[in-house]
């Protein structure tokens, strides 16, 4: 059993828990990823390590309620526990020789770009962050992001907050005007990505992308999460979750992103249900 | 008394009730009929059924003991040879091994050996409830890595020899592909769970939720005073066969089809994990994993399922009994086929449309045996013009897998073959790593439960001689 250690809600629907699993916080790096389950009998899912301390043990996770298992998550308060907890999986984010990045992130997925973004100032690069939100309500880390970011733009869909736009706008933006990035490094929804990827390909810039495949064991053994990359076949567990954005088949792992869409559909209201019962 | 001729037949579930229900589809000899089975052993001087045996069990002394009524001294017979009787009684192919052997079998049916085993086996689980003698400690540690059926054995050896085991796991749950991979209605998952009950009781600590490799390495585990490790890590990443359409959503990796089914138990309604419950479904590949596959797919209600095997019914690697019943629970057999794609759905008026991107179908081209490979095997050569396209709603990938990367990747001195699986000394399973000691699917590729068990039992023996010549 693993303790959560502390819980604060970042916005409506995207909660912050660091649990404590001293283990996985001795090794864990940034771009690397846990499995959890929230009770016996509970579904194992993957979440992205948003952070750890590797003094208390702890390792931080965040992430937005989307399904029956995350809502359960969340309804676990400080000082309980969690069923299971291991990690850290996947491999690291690499980081050597990165002089100047662009990190983009969006929504939750700032939560996975970040621990990247702080990683690469602390090593000294210059490091530039776009980070997109639906709106205002539920913009996350700003303040993480400011303090390891030589440049800050925060981007709204419906622009109540930061700008108005997609981030891949800023992007282009700032490429055009010269900005020359060794990289960047796209982390949010696989549609973001694949246009991180579209906006950056006319000049040549490298994109990685963190994938975020649907997975059960995440140790390399049922290939769930395989995904096609340069025409083969690649497993997000062991051979990512980070990739070469310019190889990734995005129209594919999208599809296959909403496999159990129904199941998924059906939990949410089995949920609800459970919750008005309970008022 | 004249020899019965055939084996005294297993009571079963009936073929019909059984295909709806994750219940186990063999009830097990009474004592009764173990006596009568055991009477059929003509205790034959020269024992060829031992030899069969990959960890070599005194068959002819546990069926005597059988045969005199003294159940417990068989059980006590079997577990000096084997760790896991109960699950071995039930999984091994006994038709390859020991009963293929048998001497009454060159006549009549072999002796029901792997029937037997089980018998016991059973009947001491049911009512042997003591606790075991515990060996004194004898101060020295050993990590194994992974809980199937090789480091169970292995660590169940050390223990019982006085050493600290901890087995190491990286799922949630202890027992690798017994509680993963096989089936319910094959193998219990409750009598996987009193074998590691035995085991920690016999002082052995069990770490869930540790990935060797990731969470601790094995150098790793050398500092923190083991001295020595057996990796029984297991087989790893799924193979696919390559072709078109192998991403669609419906096909499925037998290891990922069977963990969402047995680990996450997805049969269950009320479980979290979803699984497709697919109406046609074709499972492709001909071993125990494609059988136990097949008739789960059947127990989650399919209406159709296909074996899908490019050679024909005589080259089926499963065993024989898993075929039998599979056929008589109606899977249904597309041999000497071969698939060339996966069919998909697709609107191209309408995107948004939700059934696309889904399987519709399997196309298979015929196949006729050629010649022999270098293995014996008659070679299946592709019949062309033969595609047809089978009707299925989900295609399941059981056709073998290759070595997990992670121990390989962190571990430096470690050697492994050009297919990824750890090189190893066949007699005692020791490593190119000085302490590090090896067995199981993670070194021979995908194999069966009695080799592995076998395996960790020869490591535990060259560990123990290992570690006692070291600290002479």
């Amino acid at each position: 059993m693993y303790k959560i250690f502390s819980k604060r809600k970042l916005n409506s629907t995207v909660t912050m828990m660091d649990i404590y699993a001293p283990l996985v916080a001795k090794k864990a790096q940034a771009g690397q990823f846990i499995i959890l389950r929230v009770d016996e009998d509970g579904e194992r899912i993957p979440l992205t390590v948003a952070g750890y301390d590797r003094q208390t043990g702890t390792v931080k996770i965040i992430f937005q309620i989307v399904g029956g298992t995350t809502m359960r998550l969340d309804q676990k308060e400080e000082g309980e526990y969690i069923q299971d907890f291991v990690g850290p999986l996947g491999c690291a984010t690499k980081t050597e020789g990165l002089k100047k990045v662009c990190i983009v992130g969006g929504g939750v997925g700032c939560a996975i770009a970040l621990p990247v973004a702080q990683k690469l100032h602390g090593l000294g690069a210059e490091v530039h962050s776009i980070i997109g939100f639906r709106n205002k309500d539920l913009v996350i880390l700003e303040k993480e992001f400011s303090e390891c970011s030589d440049k800050l733009t925060i981007m709204t869909d419906d622009g109540s907050y930061g700008s108005q736009g997609v981030v891949t706008a800023p992007l282009k933006e700032a490429i055009e005007n010269g900005e020359s990035y060794d990289e960047i490094i796209a982390i949010g929804p696989l549609v973001m990505m694949k246009f991180v990827v579209a906006t950056a390909k006319p000049y040549n810039v490298p994109v990685t992308v963190s994938m975020n495949p649907i997975m059960i064991d995440g140790t390399g053994m049922c290939g769930g999460c395989r995904l096609t990359v340069g025409g083969k076949t690649k497993f997000a567990c062991v051979d990512g979750p980070d990739f070469n954005g310019y190889e990734v088949d995005f129209d594919e792992a999208m599809a296959r992103s909403d496999m159990y869409r129904e199941f998924e559909q059906r939990e949410r209201n089995n949920c609800n249900l459970f919750n008005k019962e309970v008022k | 008394m004249a020899i019965q001729p055939k084996k005294n037949e297993m009571p079963v579930q009936e073929a019909k009730v059984r295909a709806n229900n994750f219940e186990e589809v063999a009830l097990g000899y009474t004592s009764e009929i173990a006596v009568a089975e055991a009477n059929r052993c003509l205790n034959c001087k020269n024992k060829p059924c031992v030899e069969g045996c990959p960890v070599n069990i005194s068959i002819p002394d546990f069926i005597t003991k059988i045969k005199n009524k003294d159940f417990e001294g068989a059980y006590s017979v079997i577990s000096q040879s084997s760790s896991l009787p109960a699950v071995c009684g039930r999984v091994c192919p006994q038709e390859t091994q020991c009963e293929s052997k048998c001497t009454l079998g060159i006549k009549f049916e072999p002796v029901g050996i792997g029937r037997l085993e089980r018998f016991v086996a059973d009947y001491h689980n049911s009512k042997f409830n003591g606790e075991p003698q515990l060996p004194v400690l004898n101060g020295h540690k050993v990590a194994v890595i992974g809980s199937g059926p090789s480091g169970l054995a292995c660590a169940g050896d050390l223990a019982k020899k006085g050493y600290k085991v901890t087995v190491f796991e990286a799922l949630h749950l202890a027992g690798g592909v017994l509680v993963y991979g096989i089936p319910e209605f094959r193998l219990p998952k409750d009598i996987v769970k009193k074998e590691v009950e035995t085991l920690k009781k016999y002082g052995v600590d069990i770490e869930t939720n540790v990935v060797i490799g990731k969470t601790l390495t094995i150098d790793e585990l050398f500092e923190d005073g083991y001295e020595a490790v057996f990796v029984g890590s297991g087989a790893g990443l799924p193979r696919f066969m390559g072709i078109k359409g192998e991403s669609l959503k419906g096909v499925y990796s037998a290891n990922e089809f069977l963990t969402r089914a047995n680990l996450m138990k997805a049969y269950d309604e009320k479980s979290q994990t979803p699984v497709m419950h697919a109406k046609n479904v074709a499972v492709v590949g001909g071993g125990n994993v494609a059988m136990d596959a097949a008739r789960t797919a059947l127990r989650l209600g399919a209406e159709n399922v296909y074996i899908v095997y490019r050679r024909s019914m005589d080259e089926l690697p499963a065993r024989k009994e898993e075929v039998e019943h599979a056929q008589e629970e109606g899977i249904k057999f597309e041999i000497l086929r071969n698939p060339v794609e996966v069919i998909g759905y697709n609107n191209p008026d309408d995107r948004r449309d939700p059934k696309n991107g889904f399987v519709t179908g399997l196309k298979v081209i015929k196949c006729e045996l050629g010649e022999p490979d270098e293995k014996g095997r008659r070679r299946p050569v592709e019949i062309s013009g033969s595609e047809y396209i089978i009707d299925v709603d989900c295609v399941i990938m059981s056709i073998g897998t290759t070595p997990n990367p992670l121990i390989k990747n962190t571990t430096q001195g470690l050697e492994v073959n050009k297919y990824g699986g750890i090189i190893v000394e066949e007699s005692t399973g020791k490593t190119s790593k000085e302490g590090v000691y090896a067995g199981g699917d993670a070194v021979t590729g995908a194999a069966t439960v009695i080799l592995a068990m076998g395996a960790g039992k020869t490591a535990a023996k060259a560990i123990d001689e290992y570690i006692t010549k070291k600290n002479k």
